[in-house]
Formats: C-alpha cells, structure tokens, sequence
C-alpha cells in the first residue's frame, strides 16, 4: 500500500478521486444555489440553504469535503514540484501549444487561483453563517433560520467588485475541468480511444455548465437590481 | 513537390561539452541547401564546413536514418522530431523550412537524459526500464506454433500498435513533466494483451513504473502532447491501460 501512495500514479490516483469528488460537490452546490433566481423574496432559497445545513448527511460529507480540498491541493503541490524536477534545464525554445492544450498545462496556475477564490468565498459566506454567525435570522414557513439570501443577494447588489470577483472565480473553475474532467478518468484508467472524443466532450460541456451555471447568480443580481 | 534550394539558413545550434557543462548556444549559417535535403543531412553538410574550419562538429545521434531504430532525436523550433507529423527527426526534409529561417536545435531535455555532448543525450534510463519488466521470461523446451496460439484481432491489432515504439524519447521530451508514461504504457499494454505477455502482466507494470519513478521522470498530467509528437502515433489510451493495469497489480498485491 505504501509503495502505492507513493508511486507516481498512485498519487495521480487520490488527484482523480478527489477531483471526482469535488466535482460532485460543485453539482450538489450548483443545484442549490440556482434556487436564489426562481424567488426573490429569498424564502425558497433560504430553505434549501437550512435543509443543507441541517441535513445529518451533509455534516459527515463537510469534513470529507474539506479533506477532499486539502488533499487535492496538497498532492497537486506536491506533483506540480516533482514535475518541474524532472527538467531541470529548461528549453530556451519551446512549442507545446501545437500538441497541448492551455488548460492542461496549467492546472496548478488555475487551481491557485481557484484557492484565492475558495479563501475569499469562505470569508464571504461560510465564515459568516457557521463560525462568527453574524447572520440575521429569518421565519420561513414557522421556521426560524439564517437569512442567507440577505447575504448574498446583499453582497451581489452592493459591490460591483464581487460580482466581476465570482465570475472570474467560475470562470477560473471552468477552464481547470475543460481538462480536468476527463484527466479524471483517464487516470483511474477508464478511458479508451473510443470513449475518449465522449468523455472529452461531457468534460467540455460540464465545464461550461459550471462556469455559466455559477456565472448567472451574480450576474443576476448585477442586472436585475 | 519540387526541389528548391534554400540560399541561405542560419542554424542555432546548442553546444554542450559534457553533462556538468552549462551549454551555450552557437549560430552558423548554411547556403544553398536543397529542399530535397534531410534534416540530419543538412547538419551533415554543416559539420563538413565546421572540420574545413577546423571547428569541432556537431554531435548527434543518428543510426538508421529511414525511422526504425529510435536514435536520432532532437528539439527542433520547439517540437520533438520538429514541425512535420508523425516522423522522426531522420525523416525530416529541408522542404519543411523557408529561405533565410532561423532553425533553433536543442538536445532532448530531462533531468534521466543527460546530456552526453551536445545534441546527443543518454537514454539509457529507457534500457533500465525494459530490464525492470519490459520482456516475456521466456522458457527451455520447443518452440510453440505461432498459429496455435490464438489471439482476438482487436487485441492482436492493439498489442501491435502498441509495439511499434521506437524507444525514441520524443515522448519525454516534448511533456512539460518529463514524464516516461507514455514509452512505459506502450510496453505494458503491448505485453499484456498478449497471452505470452498476461502471465506476468501484475509484476511488469509494477516493476516498470517503480523504475520510472526511480529514475526520476515526472508524472502524467494527461496533456497529450506526447502522443501528438510520437513518431509512431502511439495512443495515450495505453496510458488509460497502464494506470489500469497498475491498479490491478496493486489491489491483486
Ligand atoms: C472545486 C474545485 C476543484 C475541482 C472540482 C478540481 C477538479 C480537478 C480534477 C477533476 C482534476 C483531474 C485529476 C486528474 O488529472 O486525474 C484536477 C487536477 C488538478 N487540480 Fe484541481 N480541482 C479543484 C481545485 C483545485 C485547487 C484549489 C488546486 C490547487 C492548487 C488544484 C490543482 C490541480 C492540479 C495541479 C491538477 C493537475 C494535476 C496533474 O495532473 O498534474 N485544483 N482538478
Ligand atoms: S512512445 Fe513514441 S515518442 Fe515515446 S519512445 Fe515510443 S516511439 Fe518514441
Ligand atoms: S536514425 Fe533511426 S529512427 Fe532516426
């Protein structure tokens, strides 16, 4: 086992299950925050915010989430640094956009913007809600509950700044799984030259989804109010 | 396509005396090249007119020059085998570049092939890696009929393509890692999909890849610039089966 986590594609091993993982999460995260654009008396999306926060299944998946971040970056820190070993002399005259593509050989790059983004989110919402709760409440339905649309939807109309800031962010996102979807699993090895043009493909289209998907929020908010 | 003659070309060329040398690049010019001319024949010419000068000639690695043997090498305007497709470098003709071109020619660089002198880089660690696991152990006793062994055509084309590798280097030296995946997945899918091959298919993909790591390649981020430089167009889908076939290995461990 040990020679395992150690060996280079073991390590590639826990970036693909960990991306995996992570991209579950981003659905899960996704599907619920695009509660915020189909009410705007923020009582539907308060609900889905409180339903997550209480769910006895989402506090044993939060840890495993924060795992799953810290080891994806650590691994990622740790290859990005063994990579770079390996050539030591750089060529002074290099042409790899003919045979790669942007994205794939910048993950690293993408994923530390990506965490400069992830530190800013946290400040923003989670940092708020469950550690300094500093968040008004609100009665939904009988039901006493953090106001986490007035967060959001607050700092969407009030701040240009942050908006342009999510979308990056999203945007950021999106180009990281134009190849980190399918690098997935063609890592895991479930790839052939078949299934490759299908998988690259979903990867493409889920990438868009994602960068669009968290895109609109603030971008509704931006031209809505 | 007709032959032209190229008037004049000027070849920046990197110079290194040994591997603890830092290297250096030196620039010379060379007229009236035909466009019929290979790439290697043209560093040939050049190495006349260095010894005429008494300068020391260029050194690189070449053996068969009709793209069989996987010797030459060399990093030519910033591509592995330089810009035509699926070739190697012996393949390469002059018609691929125009009059007056400054041609930038760089050695293979990984920190597992150092440079020897020059252009001419040791890929040895390759060696060491089929002596890992890349081979059949083969038996005493008759040799078994060919046709009695039977073999899936898809699996026999698979192991095929898969064998047709070179051993060149091109593969490592054009990934931003460094990275030996895709010579090693070559050996690994080719021998295991064959029945003479699948027997010992669990310790070769262990033992080829902890040699890989130990000789300090870098990792697979799955950019696929190496298949696209590949002379042989070997596929990154042997890269899917190797990453396969090693997790077997290991649960089966
Ligand atoms: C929600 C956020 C993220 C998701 C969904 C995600 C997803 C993925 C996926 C699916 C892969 C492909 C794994 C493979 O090649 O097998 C990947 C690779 C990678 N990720 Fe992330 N990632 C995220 C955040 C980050 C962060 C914060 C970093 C920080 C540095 C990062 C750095 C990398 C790197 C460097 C690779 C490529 C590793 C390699 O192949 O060499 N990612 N990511
Ligand atoms: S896989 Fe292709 S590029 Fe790599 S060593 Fe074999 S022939 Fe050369
Ligand atoms: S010299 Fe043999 S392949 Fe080029």
């Amino acid at each position: 086992m040990s020679s395992f986590v150690n060996s280079s594609i073991g390590k590639k091993f826990f970036m693909s299950i960990t991306g995996f993982f992570l991209m579950m999460f981003l659905v899960v995260h996704l599907s619920i925050n695009l509660l915020l654009l189909f009410d705007d008396s923020g009582n539907l999306f308060n609900q889905g915010a409180h339903f997550m926060a209480t769910n006895p299944l989402i506090k044993i998946v939060e840890p495993l989430l924060a795992l799953g971040f810290v080891l994806h970056i650590l691994y990622a820190t740790y290859l990005t640094l063994k990579n770079q070993k390996a050539r030591p002399v750089n060529y002074k005259k290099a042409d790899l956009s003919k045979s790669s593509s942007w994205a794939s050989r910048n993950m690293f790059v993408l994923g530390t913007l990506i965490l400069i983004f992830l530190v800013i989110h946290i400040i923003n919402f989670y940092w708020q809600l469950k550690v300094s709760h500093t968040v008004p409440g609100v009665m939904v339905d009988g039901v006493e509950m953090e106001n986490a649309y007035g967060l959001v939807a607050g700092l969407f109309k009030a701040s240009l700044i942050y908006c342009l800031i999510y979308i990056t962010g999203a945007v950021f996102l999106g180009i990281h799984l134009t190849h980190g979807f399918w690098s997935a699993f063609q890592t895991i090895g479930w790839n052939n030259d078949i299934w490759r043009k299908r998988i690259e493909f979903v990867g493409k289209v889920f990438a868009i989804l994602i960068a669009v998907g968290f895109s609109i929020i603030p971008l509704y908010f931006l031209i809505k109010f | 396509m007709s032959e032209k003659i190229l008037k004049e070309i000027i070849v920046k060329v990197w110079r290194q005396k040994n591997a603890s040398d830092k290297g250096r690049f030196e620039t010379f010019t060379v007229n009236n090249i035909s466009t019929d001319t290979s790439f290697l024949e043209m560093l040939d010419i050049l190495n006349y007119q260095l010894v005429e000068e008494g300068k020391s000639p260029i050194v690189f690695d070449h053996d068969c020059r009709e793209g069989i043997c996987g010797t030459c090498s060399l990093f030519i305007n910033g591509r592995a085998h330089g810009p035509d497709d699926d070739i190697t470098t012996c393949q390469l003709h002059m018609r691929k570049f125009k009059e007056g071109e400054t041609i930038t020619v760089e050695p293979f660089r990984a920190a597992s092939f150092p440079v020897i002198k020059d252009l001419m880089v040791d890929r040895s660690a390759f060696e060491k890696i089929l002596h890992a696991g890349g081979f059949v152990s083969v038996n005493t006793g008759g040799v078994p009929d060919g046709n009695a062994i039977p073999i899936g055509y898809d699996d026999a084309e698979a192991a095929m393509d898969a064998a047709s590798c070179i051993g060149c280097g091109a593969c490592v030296a054009t990934c931003k890692n460094s990275s030996a995946m895709l010579f090693v997945s070559a050996k690994v899918s080719h021998l295991a999909r064959l029945p003479q091959g699948k027997v010992e298919a669990a310790r070769r993909a262990r033992a080829m890849v902890s040699k890989m790591d130990e000789l300090g390649f870098g990792n697979c981020s799955n950019t696929g610039a190496c298949e696209v430089e590949c002379p042989k167009g070997i596929s990154i889908a042997n890269i899917a089966t190797l990453n396969r076939e090693y997790l077997k290995a290991k649960i089966a461990e």
